[in-house]
C-alpha cells in the first residue's frame, strides 16, 4: 500500500493511477449495493428511512432552501465514506489521498453551489459579491476560490497524512503496531466525509441566504 | 558539501519547522474552540445537535490552517522543485 498514488498504466497522455481504478470500482460497487438492496423489501424500507432521516438533518441545518442539493450531499457522504474507509482493505489505499480526486470533488461542490444559487435566484445572487462595499469584490472572489482550494486540501491532507503515518509506523515497528493509527484513520475518514458534505451545504447556503436577505430588504 | 546537499539540508529542517509551527497554532486554536464548545454544551444540552454540528464545521475550518503547513512540508520533502 503506497501512501502516494502509483501510476498503473497510461492511455495516451492520461496516466491511470491506482486511485482512478479504486474510484471506478467503488462507484460500481456502491451502485450494485444500492440496486441489490432495492430488491429486498426490508432493505428498501430501511434505506428509505435512512434517506428521510438524513434529508431532515440536511434541511434543518440551514434556513435557506437547499432541498435540491440533498442528493448531491448524500452522494458525497456515501462516496467519501466508502472511499475513506476502503484503505482498511489490505492492499488498497484510499483514492481520496490523491489531490486530483479531492480537487475534482471540490470543483463539483463549487459549481454545484453556484448553479443552485443561480437556479433559485437568477443572476441577481451575484450581487452579494459587492457586499458590504463594491471595493471588496476582489477579496470576496479570493475568499470564494480560497475556500474551494481549502476544501480540496483539507480532504487530501488529512487522508494523505493518515496514510503516511501508518506507512512510517509500519516501516519502523512492523505488523499490528499501526492498528491504533488505523482506528484513528476510521474516525478521521468518517469525520472528513461528513465535513466535506456539510461544508458544501454551508457554502451553498451562505450565498443563498445573502440573496434571500437582500430580497427581503428590498420588499420591505 | 555541494549546493544540492545544502538545499536538501535546508529543506528537511524547514519542513520540520513548518509542520511543528503550523500544528502548534492549530492545536491551540482547536483546543480553545473545543473547550468553549464543551462549555456551551454543558450550559445548553438542548442545543446539543446545533452546537456539535457548528463545532465540527468550525474545527474543520481551523484544521485547514494546520493542513497548509503539512502540504508545504510534504512538497519540501517529497516533491521539492529545487532538488534535481
Amino acid at each position: 500500500m503506497n501512501p502516494f498514488p502509483a501510476p498503473l498504466w497510461s492511455i495516451g497522455p492520461f496516466v491511470v493511477t491506482d486511485s482512478v481504478l479504486v474510484t471506478f470500482v467503488l462507484s460500481i460497487l456502491i451502485v450494485v449495493i444500492g440496486v441489490l438492496a432495492l430488491r429486498s423489501p426490508r432493505a428498501h424500507t430501511a434505506l428509505e428511512m435512512g434517506y428521510e432521516a438524513l434529508e431532515r438533518t440536511i434541511v434543518s441545518t440551514t434556513s435557506a432552501d437547499v432541498r435540491a442539493l440533498v442528493p448531491l450531499i448524500l452522494t458525497l457522504w456515501i462516496f467519501l465514506g466508502f472511499a475513506n474507509l476502503v484503505s482498511l482493505v489490505p492492499g488498497v489505499a484510499s483514492p481520496t489521498r490523491d489531490l486530483s480526486l479531492a480537487a475534482a470533488l471540490a470543483l463539483i461542490s463549487f459549481f454545484a453551489g453556484h448553479i443552485h444559487a443561480t437556479r433559485v435566484h437568477g443572476l441577481a445572487y451575484l450581487h452579494h459579491y459587492l457586499e458590504p462595499s463594491p471595493f471588496l469584490l476582489p477579496f470576496n472572489i479570493i475568499g470564494e476560490i480560497g475556500r474551494t482550494i481549502a476544501l480540496a486540501l483539507r480532504l487530501f491532507g488529512n487522508m494523505l497524512s493518515g496514510h503516511l503515518v501508518i506507512a512510517i509506523v509500519l516501516y519502523l515497528a512492523g505488523l499490528l503496531v499501526p492498528l491504533p493509527m488505523m482506528v484513528l484513520g476510521v474516525l478521521t475518514g468518517l469525520v472528513q466525509a461528513y465535513i466535506f458534505g456539510v461544508l458544501t451545504l454551508v457554502f451553498a447556503a451562505s450565498s443563498l441566504r445573502e440573496a434571500e436577505r437582500r430580497m427581503h430588504q428590498e420588499a420591505t | 558539501m555541494t549546493a544540492q546537499d545544502w538545499i536538501s539540508i535546508v529543506s528537511i529542517v524547514t519542513a520540520g519547522i513548518t509542520v511543528a509551527g503550523g500544528s502548534f497554532g492549530a492545536a491551540l486554536g482547536e483546543g480553545r474552540a473545543l473547550a468553549q464548545g464543551l462549555d456551551a454544551l454543558a450550559r445548553q444540552p438542548d442545543a446539543a445537535s446545533t452546537i456539535t454540528r457548528t463545532l465540527f464545521v468550525g474545527l474543520a475550518m481551523v484544521e485547514s490552517s494546520a493542513i497548509y503547513p503539512l502540504v508545504v512540508g510534504l512538497i519540501l520533502l517529497f516533491a521539492n522543485p529545487f532538488v534535481r
